[in-house]
């Protein structure tokens, strides 16, 4: 109809590949889905093979590897020996831990083209802790090794109320490990979270020292490491744009093989995702309905429906919208012209009560008995 | 400073390649991609390492037949130099 803005519409271009929610770490901001435990049947090797393939030949050209911890994988090299014979840039995500020098240069002659690994923060007590696995010495062994057999060094560190203190340390360690990106990640409170919000989201003041640090060294380091700061969008005033609008292009497959617009779109209530055991890519891209579900603009509510930036953030994101207002058809609430922009506030003013208590709550850890007692 | 004898090659970890599915060549590196239109992949591609910059400009004017293409040439290299994706190797 002429006059409308019409959604944008595309191939999908990333390919995110959770192979396996299985990890040894317990990151209590974990993005995964609180009751992973119940979705333990994971993709066969062929099964992952043929995804990638389909994919492909749709147009995505970018794979992630994540989970989970996706080293536990023992047909990796396998995976990505055929991702890389199919074209695509192959990004493993993992948490480094376990990864020796023999799995490295296994990965390497596969055809694994960059390796991003995680710390928690920049010192051992710290990093244990929120791994809830002694894992600092060797996280920090394991990015030497990456750098010296010829990778890109990917460094990336979650912020939230725990470390964003030390951001000047995070740099500097970054920088001691010769990092080339460091991806400086606001916790999203999603999954496990969103479970622990109130305990790791840091305060107004916290987080604009912690981000005017973070610009200046990005100034410093120019042409020498990239960084990327991934802002924390309960103190935007706009969303971001979700998923580059739904379904034009990102696709994520869970271990369990549901395909997903989002990677947390599992939780969003009678969206019935499809699964890759039971249809083709194409079929899901483009015919069925939980893809499609999003993919224009005639769900929406006021106050996006009239809204002219509707065409730049799509309303925001579905899943934030759901968690904070009950409702996926929300304006995402930290919109600032949200009626339910409150909610935002509440959940700042809760984290903020947590932080100065005598008695603050404790962290609960990503791990299989707190997935099936919580999930 | 760009000179005639100057040779460059792509970064380390990116990669030049041709997607059917979009019919253009995209810059790949780590989560990241840039699509690139025609005359900037033409370019890139001749940043080899073993190319002159003077060479370059020499095999796209007989290419394309045409005169004075160095300007646009030597913008897009600055260009490309300063996102990181080519290097300069001698």
């Amino acid at each position: 109809m002429a006059g409308l803005p019409s959604y944008p519409s595309g191939s999908p271009r990333w390919l995110l590949a959770e192979l396996t929610y299985r990890c040894p770490l317990q990151c209590p901001y974990c993005s995964n889905p609180v009751d992973y435990a119940q979705h333990q049947d994971e993709l066969s090797t062929e099964a992952w093979c043929r995804v990638f393939s389909e994919a492909r030949a749709l147009g995505a050209v970018q794979l992630g590897l994540s989970g989970g911890e996706p080293l536990v994988r023992k047909d990796l090299s396998t995976l990505i020996a055929h991702a890389r014979e199919l074209g695509y840039y192959t990004n493993l995500i993992t948490s480094g831990y376990g990864l020796t020098e023999e799995r490295i240069a296994e990965l390497k002659s596969s055809g694994l083209d960059h390796i991003q690994i995680s710390i928690q923060a920049p010192e051992k007590t710290l990093n244990d802790k929120l791994a809830g696995t002694e894992s600092f010495e060797e996280k920090k062994a394991v990015a030497r090794l990456i750098k010296t057999q010829g990778y890109p060094m990917v460094l990336c560190v979650v912020i939230h109320r725990e470390n964003i203190h030390l951001m000047n340390e995070i740099l500097e360690m970054a920088t001691a490990l010769g990092a080339d990106y460091l991806e400086l990640a606001n916790t999203q409170y999603y999954g496990w979270a969103h479970l622990n919000r109130d305990q790791l989201m840091p305060t107004r003041a916290q987080f604009e020292t912690a981000e005017a640090i973070a610009q200046a060294y990005k100034e410093k380091v120019k042409g020498q490491m990239k960084i990327y700061y991934v802002v924390p969008d309960y103190y935007e005033d706009r969303p971001k744009p979700c998923m580059n609008g739904w379904g034009t292009t990102f696709l994520t497959v869970a271990p369990d093989g549901l395909a997903l617009p989002c990677h947390e779109a599992r939780i969003l209530p009678g969206l019935d995702c499809p699964n890759v055991r039971d249809f083709s890519i194409k079929e899901i891209w483009e015919e069925s309905p939980a893809f499609k579900h999003f993919r224009h603009f005639d769900w929406m509510e006021e106050p996006c429906k009239s809204c002219p930036e509707k065409i730049k953030d799509f309303g925001g994101c579905r899943c934030q919208a759901y968690l904070l207002t009950g409702n996926m058809k929300a304006t995402d609430p930290v919109c600032s012209k949200s009626p339910l922009h409150h909610t935002v506030e509440e959940a700042i003013h809760l984290a903020e009560q947590d932080r100065v208590s005598s008695a603050p709550k404790p962290l609960i850890f990503r791990n299989s008995g707190n997935s099936k007692t919580l999930g | 400073m760009i000179q005639d004898t100057t040779r460059f090659g792509l970064s380390p970890h990116y990669r030049l390649q041709w997607e059917e599915s979009q019919q253009r060549f995209v810059m790949l590196y780590p989560e990241g991609m840039v699509e690139l239109n025609g005359p900037a992949a033409e370019i890139l591609k001749l940043c080899d390492g073993t190319r002159r910059f003077i060479d370059m400009v020499d095999t796209l004017e007989t290419a394309f037949d045409t005169k004075g293409l160095r300007s646009d040439i030597e913008e897009l290299v600055q260009a490309a130099l300063g996102h990181g994706w080519i290097t300069i190797l001698s």
